[in-house]
């Protein structure tokens, strides 16, 4: 593939809103997951929530998209100058040739969860519940198309906890077919009950702040993220330290829907897709943002794919100790992440982590480090077996 | 590829499962005006692929996409072990969905962590990858009422970029009640593509897709135009009607309001 630059990128998460809030939250090892006290679930589990939800509002014009997945959205939106960006870019590409292309895992099922507790006596829905607008998956793009005035194609993919990983290559695919001249990319997921006392169901959240790769990690902690980024062609405008989108691999599992394979062999596929489009080999990778759930199996299935892939330990980590979990935007935040470490030379230490397993042969950092950065990785892992690796690279120079 | 944005491939396959309509053959003598529409309730059999544990977790939205993407193997010498999937459809399962809302709305909360795990809109995707065996490449995806031009499009863009055929599988069932009268959709229906990008032996037509402000095409026969308007998977009979027919014929999509999929189809020798 061509290499696309991330011009312009951001993202909310319970570490801080935009970019600025971020990466002071990851230089000073500042986690937040905190005992669960969200909407009414009563489970013994930490969580890691945005706070001030509540008082964002939408336009009143999108008054029928309200939900906690919307309000995340447009609250990510508006940091770092992002909306702006894809307005400038709206005015030098036109409204139908910038694609949207997002990823989440419950969209808006909150709000359906909250109707069903409002049924009526005869068990009709509340007349106030818009499905459309709300719990269906493409609600997002539909609601960020109209937010940005934006008329190009657009599409949500949903593939569980690689989802917004993925719309990087679908993006990338689209450039390349001429249908699209940019796309805004991303992930929004946010907290549900679904997800609190599904993954609880599955016996896969921990009680304390998860603790990835943690020779006693005992599942995760589910936290909610919104992060974008807008994907041109460099050109000669392009400033030359732009961070660059330059492989995707994808692959499934072909193993069971809710269990990775023992030892990561799609998750292994991924990755060295993800090399050979970028044209690497393994030991140019200096960093690798790891999926790294913080459940057992997980860790240590990931953990072998990459030994086997990378046959010198890379320097890794998982950010999930710092902002739990956040499913559908795992993809996209953990991309942004990777973009802030190689703009900053920042490798983010796991949180929570006190020495990573050592049967597990990774080079987990449990202490940030600082390098100059030009090329890392980025796992994202599914249900169902979907995984998706992303190459994030800068060209050489100066780092903030 | 032709001109700017516009997208080729080949048709070497079709599945198709809907109301009254059991395969693409009988379908296509419907479409192709020799046999009368006839509604009837449409039928998902059991994924005879899956081992006997993950067959019975299987629900209806799984085993009709399955269904579907088999039955567009089929004859064709595709191997489904390397073949890339595209999974779209607008809802996923509505009556996991109903399950987990109405447990959650309970006290007890206890919800099924098997429901859960096929909660996942990419639940077909993940379980066509175990029956298949197949680590390609698979995704699944939404655009609401638009997910089958969305699906269309993201597969002809990845039969493009890989240079090797793609799987496409549309399909939706009908939502139970309460959510049903929030999103009435009327019939199950699922379709299977298989997509080449090159040209292939025993390929039945050729698609040229392009992004166009035109109004979407509808269907004569009342019966099957409630059926198009009535399923976002069903979006797709317009396309269908010219290969049912062996004829060329250019046919528009509908997609996101305004903006919509034209596609030329042209019959293969």
């Amino acid at each position: 593939m061509r290499p696309l630059a991330l011009t312009h990128f951001t993202a909310t998460s319970a570490i801080g809103r935009g970019l600025q809030a971020m990466l002071s939250s990851l230089r000073a090892g500042r986690g937040a997951l905190a005992p669960c006290a969200f909407e009414t679930a009563t489970l013994p589990t930490c969580i890691g929530a945005v706070p001030g939800l509540e008082s964002v509002q939408l336009p009143r014009s999108l008054a029928r998209y309200d939900s906690r997945n919307h309000r995340l959205t447009l609250l990510a939106l508006e940091m770092d100058g992002f909306a702006a960006a894809v307005r400038q870019a709206v005015a030098r590409y036109g409204p139908t040739r910038i694609g949207v292309l997002l990823g989440t895992s419950t969209s808006g099922m909150l709000e359906t969860e909250l109707a069903y507790r409002q049924r009526t006596a005869d068990g009709a829905l509340p007349s106030t519940f818009a499905y459309g607008a709300t719990h269906n998956s493409y609600a997002l793009a539909d609601f960020v198309r109209r937010v940005l005035g934006l008329e190009g194609p657009a599409t949500v993919i949903s593939t569980a906890c690689s989802s917004s990983a993925k719309v990087f290559g679908a993006a990338a695919r689209m450039i390349e077919a001429g249908l699209i001249d940019a796309a805004l990319v991303g992930g929004v997921d946010s907290l549900c009950l679904t997800t609190l006392y599904g993954f609880h169901a599955l016996q896969l959240t921990s009680p304390q702040p998860c603790r990835p790769f943690d020779p006693a990690r005992d599942g995760i902690s589910i936290g909610e993220a919104a992060a974008f980024a807008l994907l041109q062609p460099p050109g000669p405008d392009t400033p030359p330290a732009t961070v660059m989108l330059t492989g995707v691999g994808e692959s499934s599992d072909a193993y069971h829907m809710s269990s990775p394979h023992p030892d990561g062999l799609g998750a292994q596929a991924a990755m060295r897709q993800a090399l050979a489009v970028a044209g690497l080999k393994p030991q140019q990778i200096e960093y690798i943002n790891l999926h790294g759930t913080g459940t057992p199996s997980n860790d240590s299935a990931e953990a072998r794919a990459v030994t086997a892939v990378f046959e010198r330990p890379v320097p890794s980590s998982s950010t999930k100790g710092a902002t739990g979990h956040t499913l559908g935007a795992a993809g996209a935040l953990e991309a942004v992440i990777c973009a802030l470490a190689l703009r900053t030379g920042l490798m983010p230490a796991g949180l929570n982590t006190r020495a990573a397993d050592p049967s597990l042969g990774l080079e987990y950092l449990t202490a940030n480090r600082h390098v100059p950065l030009r090329r890392v990785l980025s796992n994202s892992f599914g249900f169902g077996g979907s995984n998706c690796s992303l190459v994030l690279e800068r060209a050489a120079g100066a780092q903030a | 590829m032709n001109a700017r944005g516009e997208l080729s491939a080949v048709v070497c396959g079709i599945g198709l499962l809907g109301p009254g309509l059991v395969d693409w053959p009988s379908a296509a003598a419907v479409l192709a005006g020799k046999h009368p529409y006839q509604r009837a309730p449409t039928c998902a059999p059991a994924p005879a692929l899956l081992p006997p544990a993950e067959r019975r977790r299987t629900g209806e939205t799984v085993r009709l996409a399955l269904a579907a993407g088999l039955q567009a193997l089929e004859g064709t010498r595709t191997d489904p072990e390397g073949l890339a999937t595209v999974f779209t459809s607008s809802g996923g399962d509505g009556a996991i969905c109903h399950e987990i809302c109405s447990t959650l709305a309970t006290d007890q909360r206890d919800i099924s962590p098997t429901r859960f795990h096929n909660s996942v809109h990419n639940a077909a995707s993940g379980y066509w990858s175990i029956a298949m065996h197949s680590m390609a490449p698979s995704t699944a995806l939404c655009a609401y009422d638009g997910s089958f031009a969305a699906g269309l499009l993201e597969a002809l863009t990845q039969a493009l970029a890989r240079a090797a055929p793609v799987l496409l599988v549309a399909y939706e069932t009908v939502y139970p009640e309460p959510l049903h009268a929030q999103r009435p959709l009327c019939d199950a229906f699922a379709l299977a593509l298989l997509l080449d990008p090159r040209p292939t032996e025993g390929a039945c037509a050729r698609l040229q897709a392009q992004l166009v402000q035109e109004s979407a095409d509808t269907l004569e026969d009342p019966a099957l135009e409630r059926l198009r308007a009535g399923v976002p998977a069903a979006r797709s009979l317009p396309l269908l009607r010219p290969i049912a027919r062996g004829e060329r014929g250019r046919v528009v999509l509908d997609y996101l309001g305004p903006l919509r999929l034209a596609v030329t189809v042209t019959p293969c020798p």
